[in-house]
């Protein structure tokens, strides 16, 4: 490729052509203060903070959107930048609640972290601001437009990565707000609650609902047997919250502190994932054999079970019935649990921490309840919630002890812990189902062909004498291309993995927002949670859900069999078509 | 002549052989204006007085035409009357009750209306009118000389003065008038003869030929430009139109919109003929490169250029688009051409289009033009009709159609990513650039986008050549420009002048000064992208570079005169009033620079600006210029900036004496009723629409000031100067 | 909502919709066919865009943008008779805002605004390209030139056909 020569803040530069101006700097180590830009998407142009002066252009430049020139002369710091940096970013703070001591982003807004950055210490043109009540209706989402700059990262990961288009920008001027259509609430929207944009809003405008405070409550209540259980990707993320390294696994110190924090049992939803393969692999394997409903549409991730209740609605026969890891582990939480504790099960109250703002809409579906209506899952904590509550407490998470899950309910295969990233779920059903549909032992339990985090992937995988052919998409626009192929039947696929966030779990909307230095659902970020939690899996004695003995135990003493009456009771669920209709 | 051209002379025969009411055959014509602008003033009604005279009367050899705007706006309707062997007469601000007149005296008697005659001052009629060329200054000087000799050998001769009208003109084509240094040409009427002499002896001779026996002199006879001619023998002598150039207007008021027939007539689509019959695009470019024409929409890249780099690109399919979203609030060159003339777009479309490889074209339009909408989709229908778009036309291999889209009032959707945006459909705002257009334009092909008078421009410069058109305007702006002169002036309408003709020239030798007599204060031109330019800088030459150096723009050709009653501060909030409204929101500059800068402007119109406010607007202004994402938003500040740059004391007046100097602004203004002055004749309180007025018969009133809401009808109303404002 | 897509929208734009949809790039007449939608119901109800969206398979929320971007489409259904100061430049110079003032008092109501009984709509457009003949307002599409806020009231009762 073609090398072109320019100079930055007086340094030679070589890069190749179609470099942007910002890319460039960032080879000599200068990062350019930004806004609306983020590498995942597509390019805005709007906020001008990255604004750069270039010899000979009568206007400052967006350095995110122009491409370096050969022997372009560039200055990141003149002070003319530095003053129209400032008075963009005051000209945005002048529209925006001044209301950072009480707003939940505090410390970790990049809108306050750019006014301080640019040296924001007065105010000089302050006058009206926009007023939007706080947008409660939803039950995973709060959407609070007075504290909306208009980056329109939210409306871009809405419609690129996700292909939901639920937000856009209506009205224009100062009017502009970010909406559903007709400026509906999100309950009544066709939002699935993914929450990534909660995850790429760089002020407070996009929040999760958050539980903390009935979590609280539920702890300090003597008549409640509080018990918790932890997703598979929060291992892998949590440790960003209290400063650790990306990717570095910190399952033992999250059950210390949630034992700190007053749960009095700690469980691990990967049960509830071992528990997920037995009864797809039983699924999959009984629809193989009949011909019917293929391919089997994995039902994990909540986001996309509501996308495709709006979007899919004809492909609901595909899904697999059977409940996410969460909603089993909790039913048995009040059912198996409770009966094995003598417990009353109105007095357990269970809580999840999971990677997504979905769950807290999932465990409120009527289906997924008990039989009186109320539900097996009582609170839903993100893991940011969770970060917080560590932090509210003041447990040095850090330098917790390590702590050891309660069983039976905390034991799991090493299949399980993958779940959390994308592949994962495909690949535990095929080291189970494999072996089921040949009878004999699965020697290579790695399939590498549906790792790696990029977000569609299609592989064909032998299986004896037989070819499954399987997709495994993250991120929605992913999903739709899956999708759309099993609609048209232009490929018969046996087996599809859809998991509506990048990355999996592993980037859902419920993580922690991002160690300094890295922009949101940074691709080395996700990949390096996906690499902890493969290494879990890979120490791990046991790597095959059929294989965990406590599963084993739970069939013979209390579900029968895979598919049996009593696990369809507690473990499977139904679908229905939604309003409003998706497009 | 090849192939392609016998086709096109095919069409044109078609197309002529019914041509009884084209003006060059039809024996007795009346021109009545069907654009917007007349109809508003009553154009529908007039014309279909005519025609129940017309019915009556059995003529069969009389046509009623109806044609585009004159650019006569303040006199509308406009009705034309075209008589064998007669002046061509236009008459001014025609009723149903006049046309009766018109009818009898004029069209069936011979006899002209004078006193109803377009900006006739005088009653009498003359038996010659005489126009001496000129372009710039200099010529006007030697014109002028050329005037009083004309003047002094009239009576030498004897022939009666009175008789002869002998004014300066325009150029006449002749430019550079006086080729040999110190020739002269000069226009008559009605015989529609161009004489060029350059020695007294000369002149002589022609005054005793012409004007004493009566004989065309014609060995002293010139070859004027066949547009000029064509445009000066068709208007007739009026003032109005005496110093303009038309080219981009050179049909509009002319032919019938609604005919093919009538603008293959004269000339229309000959150009394009003679390019496919060529088959050289690149020959094309190089026209419009070495012509020097710029882009008429306001920032004025060459057009040429434009074009090339579209070329360059290799991708196979491209688009070429018609920018007609006129939205400078105070402008309509592009409603009027759209009305008057859309078969010229059409045509410079193709050319542009057969140019850079393009099959496909659009038109992006206003929805609030529902006229231009209607006179683009008959155009673009019969064109189709006649083989002039559509598959293989005339038999060539290139292939174009066009295609209508309509804007739906976004002011934004003038800059050129915003457009192709609400082309395919979507919000119509701005998107970065580069990539520009004409890397990944329309669905991602390279994209040419002109406006209107940039794309009527071409056909001329096709059809007479690049350097002829070159040699008009200055040197970094070749052509003429239309502007739509309005506000507080004699002669409101549309001019379009050579590139250089100074403001001075246009307002005043034009537009007929400031109306009312009042005294010049400034002129807004470029709308809300532009500036003011004070009285004192109105020899400034209108091109794109010396109105820049002024702080304002060209823009796409709005010129507002503004009097000594006009508030210079009220007028930079109006604009940015509209820039605000009209901001797309996307960028922050834009979005929130303009209103904090519109917060500042109504403190200060309201009594309550503060010393530091001045130096906020032009840091906010400079802000908003310098990192805005688009044109819009670079330019928004352009009218503040300027008025605060020739006006400061004003905005002083405002800020520390809380006083509108020209008691302009309603806030710092109070209406008083002088009691030694009020009679009680209860006219003011009648008026008064929120009944502030209090007071009874035949004694003094008062306004009572918390109810007032300073409306003004109080003033002017009183018959007796009895209502101060204060 | 739950809406029969075909039944919501008249025959003749149903048909409109087909023909552009037809064509190549047939969502980029999203305006055209709300264009039609608003000349055919006089505004843009909920039910019109939610049709429109799926029919031409454009997200309902990429509709009601567009819908609320431009300043020609209405959200609501406007008065019998529809009165538009033209707002423009030479208007405005012209003593535009003082008509404005006067239509607002003698209606009593705003820009936007439609009066309680229905019966009139007060608008601002930026110029009509009418500017010689300014201050103009425009009454149900009927140009009234050179207007003076003493006009103001007889241009109301004439609408009325007092």
């Amino acid at each position: 490729m073609k090398k072109i020569k320019l100079i930055i803040d007086g340094m030679q530069v070589m890069v190749p052509e179609k470099t942007t101006l910002m890319e460039a700097a960032e080879t000599i180590g200068i990062h350019i203060p930004r806004l609306c830009y983020h590498p995942d998407l597509s390019k805005e142009g709007a906020c001008r903070i990255c604004i750069v002066e270039v010899e000979g252009a009568r206007t400052f430049q967006a350095s995110c959107s122009t491409p370096a020139a050969e022997g372009m002369k560039v200055k990141t710091n003149s002070p003319e930048i530095r003053q129209a940096r400032r008075d963009l970013v005051e000209l945005i703070l002048d529209n925006h609640p001044q209301e950072c001591q009480t707003c939940e982003r505090d410390g970790q807004c990049e809108l306050q972290n750019l006014a301080y950055a640019l040296g924001v210490r007065h105010r000089l043109f302050a006058g009206r601001r926009k007023r939007y009540p706080q947008e409660n209706s939803s039950l995973a989402v709060v959407r609070d437009s007075e504290k909306c700059i208009l980056c329109r990262r939210c409306v871009r990961v809405c419609a690129e990565i996700q292909g939901v288009y639920n937000l856009q920008q209506m009205h224009r001027g100062v009017q502009t707000v970010v909406t559903p259509a007709f400026e509906d609430s999100m309950a009544e929207s066709v939002c699935v609650h993914c929450g990534q944009c909660v995850n790429v809003c760089p002020t407070a405008a996009f929040l999760e609902k958050r539980s903390t405070d009935q979590v609280w409550k539920a702890l300090a209540d003597p008549r409640l047997h509080v018990v918790v259980h932890i997703a598979p990707s929060i291992r892998a993320a949590i440790g960003e919250g209290f400063g650790l390294e990306p990717g570095t696994p910190a399952t033992l110190q999250t059950i210390t502190a949630l034992r700190r924090l007053g749960f009095h049992k700690v469980f691990d939803t990967n049960f509830g994932a071992d528990l997920t393969i037995m009864e797809e692999a039983h699924e999959l394997v009984s629809r193989l054999r009949s011909g019917r409903n293929l391919p089997l549409l994995t039902s994990c991730s909540a986001g996309w079970i509501k996308f495709m209740e709006h979007f899919y609605p004809d492909l609901i026969p595909h899904a697999s019935s059977c409940k996410s890891p969460m909603s089993m582990l909790s039913a048995l939480l009040k059912t198996y649990y409770a009966q094995k504790q003598g417990i009353d099960p109105d007095c357990i109250y269970v809580v999840s921490i999971m990677p997504c703002t979905a769950k807290k809409y999932e465990i409120m579906r009527p289906e997924l309840c008990r039989p009186d209506g109320k539900p097996y899952t009582d609170a839903v904590l993100t893991t940011r919630e969770l970060v917080w509550m560590i932090k509210a407490y003041g447990i040095d998470f850090v330098k917790l002890p390590d702590g050891r899950f309660d069983n039976p309910l905390g034991f799991s295969s090493g299949a399980a812990d993958i779940f959390g990233t994308t592949g994962g779920v495909m690949e535990a059903a095929l080291r189970t189902a494999a072996e089921k549909l040949t009878g004999q032992e699965l020697t290579d339990l790695n399939f590498i062909e549906v790792r790696e985090v990029e977000g569609l992937k299609e592989a064909s995988i032998a299986i004896g004498d037989q070819v499954l052919h399987v997709a495994v998409a993250n991120g929605l626009t992913n999903a739709k291309i899956i999708l759309n192929k099993v609609r048209a039947q232009e490929k018969q696929f046996q087996l599809v993995e859809i998991m509506a966030c990048p990355g999996g779990c592993i980037g859902g909307g419920g993580q922690p927002y991002p160690p300094e230095g890295y922009p949101v659902l940074d691709k080395e970020i996700i990949r390096r949670r996906a690499r902890a939690l493969y290494a879990i899996d890979q120490a791990k004695q046991i790597r095959k859900s059929h294989e965990n003995p406590y599963i084993k135990d739970l069939y013979d003493k209390f579900l029968g069999e895979p598919g049996s009456r009593k696990a369809h009771e507690l473990l499977h669920t139904h679908y229905t078509v939604r309003e409003p209709r998706g497009i | 002549m090849g192939k392609i051209l016998d086709a096109f002379m095919a069409v044109k025969k078609r197309l002529l052989d019914d041509a009884a009411n084209t003006l060059s055959s039809a024996p007795i014509i009346i021109q009545v204006g069907s654009a917007t602008c007349e109809n508003a003033a009553g154009a529908q009604e007039v014309r279909r007085e005519f025609e129940k005279l017309l019915l009556a009367s059995g003529r069969a050899d009389i046509f009623i035409k109806q044609t585009g705007c004159t650019g006569r706006c303040s006199r509308e309707p406009i009705v034309g009357v075209y008589l064998p062997d007669q002046f061509p007469i236009k008459y001014e601000k025609v009723t149903v009750e006049k046309v009766q007149q018109i009818f009898q005296q004029h069209i069936l008697g011979g006899q002209p209306v004078v006193p109803l005659i377009l900006d006739k001052k005088t009653s009498r009629m003359y038996s010659w009118v005489v126009t001496f060329a000129s372009l710039s200054t200099v010529e006007t000087d030697s014109a002028s000389r050329w005037n009083e000799k004309f003047k002094e050998h009239l009576k030498i001769h004897g022939v009666p003065e009175e008789t002869i009208r002998s004014f300066i003109g325009g150029c006449l084509g002749l430019y550079p008038a006086g080729k040999e240094g110190n020739k002269v040409g000069m226009l008559v009427f009605p015989e529609k003869v161009v004489y060029e002499f350059g020695t007294e002896e000369d002149l002589a001779r022609i005054i005793q030929s012409h004007f004493k026996d009566r004989k065309t002199l014609t060995s002293m006879q010139a070859e004027i430009d066949p547009l000029i001619k064509r445009f000066i023998t068709l208007y007739g002598d009026v003032a109005f139109f005496n110093k303009q150039t038309r080219l981009t207007l050179r049909n509009s008021g002319i032919i019938d919109p609604e005919s093919l027939k009538d603008y293959v007539a004269n000339d229309g689509f000959e150009a394009l003929a003679r390019v496919l019959e060529n088959g050289q695009p690149q020959a094309v470019i190089q026209a419009v490169i070495l012509s020097g024409l710029r882009g008429r929409g306001g920032a004025g890249f060459p057009t040429g250029s434009k074009w090339q780099s579209a070329v360059d690109n290799p991708d196979p399919v491209k688009y070429v688009v018609c920018n007609a979203d006129e939205g400078d609030p105070g402008a309509y060159m592009d409603r009027s051409t759209l009305e008057g003339d859309p078969f010229s777009i059409i045509h410079g479309m193709a050319l542009g289009a057969f140019a850079i490889g393009a099959s496909k074209g659009y038109i992006y339009v206003r929805a609030e033009y529902p006229l231009a909408i209607r006179r683009l989709e008959y155009a673009i229908r019969q064109c189709e009709d006649a083989g002039l778009l559509g598959k293989n036309i005339l038999g060539s291999d290139f292939s174009f159609e066009i295609e209508l889209r309509l804007g739906a009032g976004a002011f934004v959707c003038g800059e050129e990513t915003a457009l192709m945006l609400s082309i395919t459909g979507r919000r119509g705002q701005p998107m970065i650039r580069p990539p520009y257009p004409t890397e990944r334009g329309l669905w991602g092909h390279p994209t040419v986008i002109n406006n209107v008078e940039t794309w009527s421009n071409i056909p001329v410069i096709i059809r007479h050549g690049a350097e002829w058109f070159a040699r008009i305007g200055t040197e970094k702006s070749k052509g003429t420009k239309v502007f739509a002169l309005a506000g507080k002036i004699v002669n409101s309408g549309l001019v379009e002048v050579p590139m250089g003709t100074t403001l001075r020239e246009i307002i005043y030798d034009i537009g007929g000064g400031v109306e009312k007599g009042r005294t010049l204060k400034a002129v807004q031109t470029g709308g809300p992208s532009g500036g003011c330019i004070p009285a004192d800088l109105i020899d400034t030459p209108v091109d794109y570079d010396s109105l820049a150096a002024v702080g304002s723009i060209m823009g796409s050709g709005g010129m507002i005169v503004l009097d000594d009653e006009d508030c210079m501060v009220a007028m930079a909030k109006f604009f940015l009033e509209f820039t605000q409204d009209e901001s797309c929101g996307k960028c922050v500059p834009c979005r929130e620079g303009t209103l904090r800068m519109l917060e500042i402007l109504e403190r200060i119109t309201a009594g309550q600006g503060m010393p530091e406010d001045l130096d906020k607007l032009e840091r906010l202004g400079n802000l908003i210029k310098k990192t805005s994402l688009c044109g819009l938003g670079q330019s928004a500040p352009n009218p503040v900036l300027s008025a605060l740059r020739y006006f400061r004391s004003e905005f002083e007046a405002h800020v520390l004496e809380k006083c509108c100097p020209t008691r302009k602004c309603s806030k710092l203004i109070r209406y008083e009723i002088n009691p030694e002055k009020c009679i009680g004749c209860t006219l003011c309180a009648r008026q008064c629409p929120v009944n502030c007025i209090e007071g009874t018969a035949r004694k003094p009133h008062l306004v009572i000031q918390e109810r007032c809401i300073k409306c003004g009808n109080c003033f002017a109303a009183c018959k007796f100067e009895a209502v101060d404002r204060v | 909502m739950d809406v029969n897509l075909e039944t919501t929208l008249d025959k003749e734009i149903i048909e409109f919709i087909a023909a552009c949809m037809q064509r190549e790039h047939p969502r980029s007449y999203l305006i055209s066919v709300l264009g039609k939608v608003q000349e055919k119901y006089g505004y843009l109800s909920r039910q019109h865009m939610h049709a429109v969206a799926h029919i031409m398979r454009i997200p309902t929320s990429r509709v009601y943008g567009v819908a609320t971007f431009y300043h020609f489409f209405r959200l609501r259904p406007r008065g019998k008779h529809q009165i538009s100061i033209c707002m423009g430049t030479a208007c405005f110079v012209k003593g535009a805002d003082r008509v404005l003032e006067a239509f607002k008092s003698e209606l009593g109501i705003d820009i936007g605004e439609t009066t309680k009984d229905g019966i009139f709509s007060l608008d601002n457009t930026r110029c009509l390209g009418v500017c010689g003949l300014a201050p103009v307002v425009t009454i149900n599409n009927q140009v009234y030139s050179q207007v003076t806020p003493q006009q103001v009231p007889e241009l109301i009762n004439k609408t009325l056909g007092r």
